[in-house]
């Protein structure tokens, strides 16, 4: 065999290869979603949606736990929100390469991949083991803290995108600076921030870790969020784990619902805001 | 005439409320931003306040003994932190050459048409909730695996010398081997992503130069691309480890939850992060302690790990910059 040959032959084998790990991850995106929709609506009833999570052997639904997750999303974005917005602003428009600056964004981006659990076990040495027990507000901050990360760096990356001729001109018209960051640079990064917001509700809305030391679960209608608070993630954990089918299915059901919800957020945030494209 | 001067008073009140609303403005955002190393030394101090008592009582003896009794209330921390490098090394064995396939897939080889669906079919992949890796994991993937797999591994891998008694243990699915494999998957996401992003800046008149002198596409990507992006691609790998390490639910469902010490990977076994999960409601005292000192050791493993990765992303901006100009 020629040297030619021998190169031809090394090229054709490690492109097929890379074709072939290509379909392997294609294959089990395929696998799990596919089981889960099986799974999923083959419980999805109107019982879902309407009553509460069953004691067990017995059946019921999933209301309690819907309500519960979109409460403490909603808690936790409304106090992250802000907080990475103007962290990011921060970073964007006024540290630029100090060392403050640098550190922040530094630290960011470790918070961004830190394991969630132990933000769980944070909250819960802060806010649960000095009450003496769980509650709806521990789960909304654990979730914040996650929040807070993905808004601060998408919040930067977005206001670096706006032309600082812009920022010059309205300065140049006399506007102070704090009006030229939110009434010029704020609107024209506005799609690409809202994007960071999608992104960060997609994250949070499927974290399970963090609300099991925090928030827990209850089997109850509650809206008092000084209570354990009960949550889909918890849920499934819970029911996917128990020995009883009923339980079971729901839990399958509430996999497909949550699943459902953050992937149509993560491709909608990606795709169909125009103009700004984002990474994990 | 008094009108100039009121305007010229009420200009200047508009541009000391102007000045009073900017040193408010950068003030509130340095105060936010300030808020985010707030958090991270208030993770690691009140970790560390909790967990006090683990590391009085047992001392340096945590950190080597293989010992996690809670009858007795004795506890070490080996086989946890163990269990949680060993299930992230599998993941990243297994991660990286897939990472790097998916990533050349899409960069160098996909037709135009073909890179955007598979893109987002990858991106897919990190979006799925870990806790469902976990049902899958559990009720279809971990049979599949003891019944199919895991005994021609243990016929052929097994039977080996030296590594051979890695490839052993009872066919029930639930091991540290199903844990990294399916923190494998979890993560080539992550990986890919960058490893693409990397391979995407890679100037085109290098690529074409490479293939002018007459090298195949994989000679360009091994001997050109690659060498370019090196240091970005251990980044995207460190980036991914980091993330293995520390996940929670889809490991506590397939790992098996054993406090056991085993070589075989096909054992139950358990990581930091699935003992926090299992044990961390029904805790009290020096076992609470002792699950917030293994939380503490999850965080600065983590950290460390991710440090590392940003430093080798920030180095390869600053590489480009300087080639750049």
């Amino acid at each position: 065999m020629t040297r030619y040959h021998r190169r031809k032959m090394i090229n054709a084998f490690n492109l097929t290869a890379s074709i072939a790990v290509t379909l392997f991850g294609l294959v089990m995106l395929g696998w799990i979603l596919s089981i889960l929709f099986i799974k999923g609506f083959a419980h999805i009833n109107w019982a879902v949606f309407t009553e509460m999570t069953p004691p067990p052997g017995e059946s019921g639904g999933l209301l309690n736990a819907i309500v519960g997750t979109l409460l403490l999303t909603v808690v936790a974005v409304l106090l992250g929100t802000p907080i990475g917005i103007m962290a990011g602003t921060y970073l964007a428009e006024f540290g630029g390469k100090s060392r403050f600056a640098s550190t922040v964004r530094f630290i960011n981006d470790i918070l961004l991949s830190a394991p969630s659990i132990v933000v769980g076990v944070f909250v819960y040495t802060l806010f649960v083991s000095p009450v003496g027990h769980f509650s709806g507000w521990a789960g909304g901050v654990a979730l914040a803290i996650l929040v807070v990360p993905v808004v601060v760096r998408t919040t930067e990356d977005m206001l670096k995108l706006v032309p600082s001729q812009l920022r010059e001109a309205a300065a140049a018209l006399g506007a102070p600076r704090w009006k030229v960051t939110v009434h010029v640079v704020y609107k024209a990064a506005l799609s690409g921030m809202i994007t960071g917001l999608l992104l960060a509700t997609a994250r949070i809305m499927g974290e399970t870790a963090p609300l099991l030391f925090t928030a827990l679960s209850n089997n109850f209608w509650s809206t008092d969020m000084s209570q354990p608070m009960a949550n889909m993630p918890v849920v499934i954990y819970q029911y996917a784990l128990s020995p009883y089918s009923d339980w079971q299915n729901l839990a399958w059901a509430a996999a497909l619902l949550i699943t459902i919800s953050v992937l149509a957020m993560n491709i909608f945030a990606r795709y169909g805001l125009k103009g700004h494209k984002q990474k994990p | 005439m008094a009108a100039p001067e009121t305007q010229y008073s009420k200009h200047s009140r508009q541009a000391m409320i102007g000045t009073l609303g900017d040193k408010l403005f950068k003030g509130t955002a340095f105060f936010f931003a300030a808020m985010v190393l707030v958090v991270l030394a208030a993770i690691i101090l009140m970790l560390f306040k909790d967990a006090w008592p683990t590391f009085q009582t047992f001392g340096l003896d945590f950190f080597t003994t293989e010992k996690w009794d809670v009858v007795n209330d004795q506890y070490g921390a080996v086989i946890p932190i163990v269990g949680t490098l060993v299930t992230s090394f599998i993941a990243i064995l297994i991660g990286i050459p897939v990472s790097f396939g998916i990533a050349l897939f899409i960069s160098v080889m996909a037709p135009e048409w073909l890179k955007k669906p598979v893109g987002i079919a990858v991106e897919l992949l990190a979006a799925v909730p870990s806790i469902i890796y976990g049902m899958w994991g559990l009720f279809y993937f971990a049979p599949w695996f003891s019944e199919n797999l895991q005994p021609v591994l243990t016929d052929t891998i097994g039977e080996l010398p030296l590594i051979g008694q890695f490839f052993q243990g009872p066919p029930i699915g639930v091991s540290l081997f199903t844990a990294g494999f399916i923190l494998a998957i979890m993560i080539i996401p992550f990986i890919a992503s960058v490893m693409r992003d990397m391979f995407d800046v890679v100037p085109k008149d290098l690529k074409e130069s490479a293939y002018a002198m007459g090298s195949t596409t994989w000679e360009v990507v091994w001997k050109v691309i690659l060498p370019y992006t090196k240091v970005g691609v251990i980044g995207g790998i460190m980036l991914g480890l980091g993330r293995a390490l520390g996940e929670t639910m889809a490991v506590t469902f397939v790992v098996g939850n054993a406090q056991e010490l085993m070589t075989g990977l096909f054992y139950p076994g358990s990581t930091i992060a699935s003992t926090l999960a299992n044990e961390f409601n029904e805790a009290d005292g020096l076992h609470m302690s002792s699950l917030i000192a293994l939380g503490l050791i999850l965080f600065i493993i983590t950290f460390i790990v991710l440090a590392i990765s940003k430093w080798f992303l920030l180095r390869l901006g600053k590489v480009q910059e300087g080639r750049s100009t």
